[in-house]
């Protein structure tokens, strides 16, 4: 049976609690805005290549949440590179997920590398990224992985290459990251400590 | 004598609370980065690209903490698409660039992007603040750091060759 996107990312972001979720932009922004938008989701809407990192700014600077990245594999082939760095820093909290549909879903479904044999989960063991996997029927392990298993994680999920409708998060970037910042930090995000 | 640059803008750095150092290593910025990696309230982050501290940065601020970037002029070539990020979320920006390209350069590889470094982020709407000399480029990193924090800025501290002082491939092995 196939997996469809919009159904693993509402799945995985079910009952996410305290989880702090950073999206990648275009078809992975859409899933988890479609599994339901909360102020503790920063959905890009550009910077491509950048959301793994922004997810390992993220960890480092809260190491008792757990983070996870839900991004496509075009946006993350763009940013290979920051799965070494991620290797580098180790982060405990931080999982990412590719929601891997082997096409760039923005742009008139190209195939990307992975539907050419890339594989992205390799490339994050090598980069040592503690726990890697690539699933296609069961996401069950990739829950566990988010909830529960101490990272860097890595899992590759391939979904079919459907189109669907766009279910659309806000685009203003400073309402993203001031809700964000008061969702987490509450008081203390809109005045700095040394202002007070 | 000649002031250490590079002690100094660790203690501006420290005195602002910057927690995330991040780099791609460049060597005017040897000492500096050693400094980070050795003092424990910072994590000093190693990137494989300059775009790559952008994400870094923004990630850390939604999370309640302050960085900084330190790079090469060639690396500021890097940033440019990301840096639409920065404008569009008004994130605090620093980056404290060591300059190449510029008098007494002796890779012609090095001068395109060196001659171009503060148009282009000027361009992306980083506030560029020119430190010509050891004296001045802790004073510029402290205005940067408050700038960028107070009132939610990009900023970046270009620091000329002439103060890295490098003039030959054995002169920069050397550092």
């Amino acid at each position: 049976m196939t997996l469809h996107r919009r159904s693993v990312v509402s799945e995985l972001l079910r009952d996410r609690g305290d989880l702090l979720v950073v999206a990648g932009l275009g078809s992975t922004s859409w899933d988890i805005t479609a599994a339901g938008d909360s102020p503790l989701s920063f959905p890009t809407w550009g910077a491509m290549g950048q959301a793994a990192m922004i997810g390992l700014g993220l960890a480092l600077a809260q190491p008792k949440r757990r983070v996870c990245v839900v991004t496509g594999d075009g946006e993350m082939l763009m940013g290979m590179g920051s799965l070494a760095t991620i290797g580098v820093q180790q982060p405990k909290n931080l999982t990412v997920v590719v929601i891997d549909n082997e096409r760039y879903g923005e742009t008139g479904m190209q195939r990307t590398h992975t539907a050419h044999g890339v594989d992205l989960a390799a490339v994050a063991a090598a980069c040592r990224i503690k726990n890697t996997l690539t699933v296609g029927k069961d996401i069950g392990a990739v829950r566990e992985m988010i909830y529960k298993t101490e990272g860097p994680n890595f899992a590759a999920v391939k979904v079919s290459d459907e189109k669907l409708p766009l279910v659309l998060p806000p685009k203003d970037g400073v309402l993203l990251k001031a809700r964000f910042r008061r969702a987490l930090l509450g008081d203390s995000a809109d005045v700095l400590p040394e202002e007070r | 004598m000649q002031p250490d640059w590079p002690k100094d803008v660790h203690k501006e750095l420290v005195g602002a609370g910057v927690s995330v150092v991040g780099y791609v290593p460049d060597a005017g910025h040897k000492r500096l980065i050693e400094l980070c990696h050795a003092d424990k309230s910072m994590k000093a982050v190693p990137l494989t690209t300059e775009e790559e501290g952008i994400g870094l940065v923004a990630g850390a601020w939604l999370g309640g903490e302050k960085s900084v970037l330190l790079m090469q002029s060639s690396g500021v070539g890097n940033l440019i698409n990301v840096l639409g990020m920065v404008k569009v979320c008004r994130f605090p920006l620093v980056l404290v660039v060591t300059m190449r390209g510029e008098r007494g350069e002796f890779n012609p590889w090095q001068v395109p992007m060196g001659e171009n470094t503060a148009r282009v982020l000027e361009t992306m709407s980083v506030a560029v603040r020119q430190a010509g000399d050891a004296q001045t480029v802790a004073g510029h990193v402290h205005a940067a750091l408050g700038l960028a924090y107070e009132t939610q800025g990009a900023q970046a501290v270009l620091i000329a060759q002439q103060v890295i002082g490098i003039k030959s491939f054995q002169e920069q092995r050397n550092q």
